[in-house]
């Protein structure tokens, strides 16, 4: 769960204009600007696999368990696969899940949040009731269930069964933040012009909460990232796709850490972190500009204490 | 043998932000005798609550006190740690904040607040506590049963004077006040007021008022600070100040609020906002609003010149120039 | 005392929900996968096992759906979960029944430590802000609260399972060796097999924990309660316990309680990793051997667990916050 404090809603922007603040607050904030640095590397790796590695990851006749060198970078594993290109063309399957569930995770909170918000009355009871009950049930465990039920494992049905399930979380804050929009002046503006219900909310909502929306992409793409990879790696996903979550599994019922190739595991494992770093870090860069009394205290002589007086 | 117990000297208070340091108190000098009742009004952020912070030493970062002194009986508070400030927090001088629903620790009843400053402060028996609780509390009316309630359940007036008797725990000599009856309606307000007056008269502390409405305090205050954009525009005896107003701020002020007896004269509001202090106008800061603007206004910034027994900060009332 | 029947309203809901929505994911998935499960353990059930694999996945009934759900609510009411397949003849409850106790104390013991620990460091780190403690904790904290929770888990055990050898790397004792019992050889072997898994866990759930209590302690540190108790010279530590942290935690009470649905994420990882035979890793067994009663089974213990436990804290933020005792 990212740690997150809803700041009030920023005034609007036209578009133009709110692209430059965005620009500007990420070369500020050191935690934004090294989260973005991240996810365009790994943009680029996934979009450019052949580039970085040269082997095929499904090639498997080399010799196994090979230990780095320079054809092999990571060594083998003990297909005789090439580990390197394994890490680099799984980055384009966790690249599309973290993307597709971001999406349309973000897609269903924001209907779901902003039409319980604005619709108000039995919508709202019946919406909130359903985002919480869905916010309380384990989710994991269901995931495993669904899963487990489901056979012929596709990527799909991980994606589809992510997507249904972890919407709920990112629903409630932003439902809380379009309450407090409900009664401002702008709204009330439309409502006398006669717009109707759903233009409001398209038109006049949502861009005023574009920032607390990119901050639920941002949470759900981490989420789908650690869901995926973590059912992926106990052996739920596709296991003859190349995905970081599979390689793991591979490496794990391989023994990969006892039998002398720890780099089969930590290699994706690795790149699952940094990945999710850089999402968290974004995240967490984003609070911070949205309410700047997170932002970092300028040190001061001596050390501060909370609220203390100064010089 | 000097009857003062506060002098403030040439008090700056900056907000230190990321791209550079915005001064919000600029440059105040005052005095306190025993006793006497202060009032300081402005609209919002003039900065009046600041100067009350930084007299208080309850600033918190970015703002900072930049340069100036607080003698408070005797001693410099800026520059003192919280520790060496705990001997003369509410012993001496004590708060009142603007909206006691905030101000209130939720989760404690008013009693356990109560103790908690009776407690900081030297080690009183629980009977003595309980006694002096019950006491504060009945000098500002409200029944003593109501220590065991929680701030939620008191009405917002009784809120507000139970924040009151927390002040006078230990009858300070000095009690500052932010804007304490704001939260409150017209008829709340006045008898709050009063009350404050009464157990001023009765028990002798000193009181700076903080507030934007200035025909409240002006039944009750000694002397009248009238601040704009950090800085004091005039400062005199409650009664010059109301009746004959020398700054075109503070007449604008007088005139915007009608007057319950006084024949009906057409209200005027002042034109404008408040100026962006980050980038305050050049020369005078209430230039772009003052019906008397002239070139001179422009380009030199007036300082505080005293006509008789006030202090006015205007060029053309320094020179003349602007009669009554 | 409103605000506490309306939770209690809400878990039963939601109990509710979870096993409706127990009863109809077999149900829903194409081609009930029940089918082929029955079909492969056909010849070894009684026919009472039989009937209540029926009611249980709705095979073969002659029931309309609504008599189903109506035998299948009655049949858990009654605390019959059916019978393992994997661990046949026993039944569902025995077999949980065996893995609980290890995951109730690696879970248990971590959770307990990752909270105290966790609000503890938020709490201080937020009191001194701008000092070396508060610009450490965000950036180490907000990369460890991103670990996939199996990584945290793979890494201990390479570094001090494998390589070092410090501790062991599977199992919660030596089943070979032990015997299980109130010696003082099992309790320690107990603890030397559970460290690993236990730190493991708590790295991963710690970094949450301490980012939402430092957040929320900035903003409560900001309150005009917290100045007017500086205004009366209390001294530091009560302002910063009874003024601030105090009014801080109690909405992260209940945060705290529903991501406990992450701890168990992160408990069936971490089991799995260490081969720690505990309710996930149960789990899993279940979900490779296609042991569909005891996945059930286990989906819903996990689930009541979490209910409660965010009863529990729904409990706990009414006595702690004296205004959600009003009745409104």
């Amino acid at each position: 769960m990212t740690a997150t404090v809803l700041a009030p809603a920023p005034a609007r922007l036209p578009a133009g204009h709110a692209f430059a603040r965005v620009v500007r607050a990420v070369r500020s904030n050191r935690k934004a600007t090294a989260g973005t640095v991240l996810l365009v590397i790994f943009i680029l790796i996934a979009l450019f696999p052949g580039v970085i590695a040269h082997d095929s990851p499904s090639l498997d006749n080399y010799k196994p368990q090979l230990g780095f060198s320079g054809t092999h970078l990571l060594g083998t594993n003990s297909f005789g696969q090439d580990l390197w290109a394994q890490v680099i063309f799984g980055t384009r399957s966790m690249l599309e899940i973290a993307f597709i569930v971001g999406l349309a995770t973000t897609g269903i909170a924001v209907l779901v949040g902003v039409a319980a918000a604005y619709l108000g009355g039995v919508w709202d009871g019946s919406l909130s009731v359903l985002t919480d009950v869905l916010l309380v049930i384990p989710l994991f465990p269901l995931l495993i269930i669904i899963a487990g039920y489901a056979h012929g494992d596709t990527t799909w049905v991980l994606i589809l069964s992510i997507t249904a399930t972890s919407w709920s979380y990112t629903a409630r804050q932003l439902r809380s933040q379009a309450l407090t929009l409900r009664n401002r002046d702008f709204l009330e503006a439309a409502r006398v012009r006669g717009e109707r219900k759903l233009y409001v909310i398209v038109v006049e909502i949502i861009p005023t909460m574009t920032s607390l929306i990119v901050a639920s992409f941002l949470t759900n793409a981490l989420y789908a990232i650690l869901f995926s990879s973590s059912l992926q790696f106990i052996g739920l996903g596709n296991p003859s796709t190349v995905s970081w979550g599979t390689t793991l599994y591979w490496a794990q019922s391989e023994a990969a850490l006892q039998n002398g190739m720890p780099w089969w595991a930590l290699a994706p494992g690795l790149c699952i972190a940094l990945l999710g770093t850089a999402f968290a870090l974004l995240n967490y860069a984003f609070d911070e500009i949205g309410n700047p009394a997170l932002r970092p205290v300028r040190k001061q002589r001596p050390a501060r204490k909370a609220g203390q007086s100064n010089d | 043998m000097t009857d003062q117990i506060l002098d403030v000297a040439g008090l700056s208070v900056d907000y230190v932000l990321s791209n550079g340091a915005v001064r919000a108190v600029d440059d105040v000098s005052f005095t306190l005798d025993h006793g006497e009742f202060l009032g300081i009004v402005g609209e919002s952020g003039c900065g009046k609550s600041t100067l009350l912070f930084a007299i208080a030493q309850l600033l918190a970062t970015p703002a900072q006190i930049t340069t100036g002194s607080v003698l408070f009986q005797g001693t410099n508070l800026v520059g003192l740690t919280d520790k060496q400030l705990s001997a003369v927090r509410w012993k001496d001088m004590s708060v009142v904040m603007q909206s006691a629903m905030n101000a209130l620790n939720p989760v404690k009843s008013i009693g356990a607040q109560f103790k908690d400053a009776l407690a900081a402060h030297g080690k009183p028996a629980r009977r003595e506590i309980a006694a002096r609780s019950a006491e504060v509390m009945r000098m500002v009316g409200i029944d003593p049963v109501h220590l065991n309630s929680y701030p939620h359940q008191l009405s917002g007036g009784m809120r507000q004077r139970s924040m009151i008797a927390m002040a006078m725990l230990f009858t300070p000599d000095l009690i500052i006040m932010d804007e304490p009856t704001s939260a409150l309606d017209v008829v709340a307000q006045r008898a709050l007021m009063v009350q404050i007056k009464e157990l001023q008269r009765e028990l002798g502390f000193a009181v700076i008022f903080v507030t934007h409405d200035m025909s409240l305090v002006s039944h009750f205050s000694d002397r009248l600070m009238v601040m704009y954009a950090g800085q004091i525009d005039e400062f005199g005896s409650t009664r010059t100040v109301f009746d004959s107003p020398r700054h075109p701020y503070t007449k604008g002020l007088l005139e915007a609020f009608p007057s319950i007896r006084g024949p009906k004269t057409s209200l005027r509001g002042i034109p404008g906002n408040p100026p962006d202090l980050a980038s305050p106008p050049p020369g005078c800061r209430f230039n772009p609003r003052c019906p008397h603007v002239v070139d001179q206004c422009l380009e030199h910034e007036p300082g505080l010149y005293q006509l008789n027994q006030t202090l006015v900060r205007c060029l053309r009332v320094a020179d003349g120039s602007l009669s009554q | 005392m409103r605000y506490v029947l309306r939770r209690l309203g809400f878990f039963i809901l939601t109990l509710w929900a979870a096993l409706t929505l127990n009863f109809l994911l077999p149900r829903l998935m194409p081609g009930n996968p029940a089918t082929a499960m029955v079909a492969k353990f056909h010849g070894e059930l009684s026919p009472g096992e039989m009937h209540s694999l029926e009611i249980l996945f709705g095979l073969n009934t002659h029931q309309n759906i609504a008599q189903q759900y109506v035998s299948y609510l009655h049949q858990l009411l009654t605390g019959n979960l059916g019978i393992s397949l994997s661990e046949y003849p026993q039944p569902v409850s025995s077999v949980i029944g065996s893995a609980i106790w290890w995951t109730l104390g690696l879970v248990g013991v971590t959770t307990v430590l990752a909270f105290i620990l966790g609000t503890g460091i938020g709490i201080v780190s937020a009191w001194r802000r701008g000092s070396r403690l508060d610009s450490v904790v965000p950036p180490v904290f907000v990369v460890t609260s991103a670990l996939p929770y199996f990584l945290v888990g793979i890494v201990m055990l390479l570094v001090f399972g494998i390589t070092l050898k410090w501790f062991p790397t599977e199992d919660a004792y030596y089943v070979k060796t032990d015997t299980p019992g109130f010696n003082a050889t099992f309790i320690q072997d107990v603890v030397n097999h559970a460290f690993l898994p236990a730190l493991s866990l708590l790295i991963t759930l710690i970094g949450t924990w301490i980012l939402t209590m430092r957040n929320t302690m900035i903003t409560t540190l900001a309150e005009d309660y917290v100045r007017m108790a500086r205004a009366k010279g209390l001294p530091g530590w009560r302002i910063m316990f009874d003024y601030a942290a105090r009014n801080a935690i109690l909405p992260n009470l209940t945060g705290f309680a529903m991501s406990l649905g992450f701890v168990v994420s992160g408990a069936i990882l971490i089991e799995d990793v260490f081969n720690y035979p505990g309710v996930g890793f149960m789990l899993l067994q279940a979900v490779y051997s296609e042991d569909y009663p005891l996945m059930q089974g286990l989906f819903l213990l996990i689930t009541v667990a979490v209910l409660v436990a965010i009863l529990v804290a729904d409990v706990l933020t009414a006595l702690l916050d004296p205004r959600t005792r009003e009745s409104r």
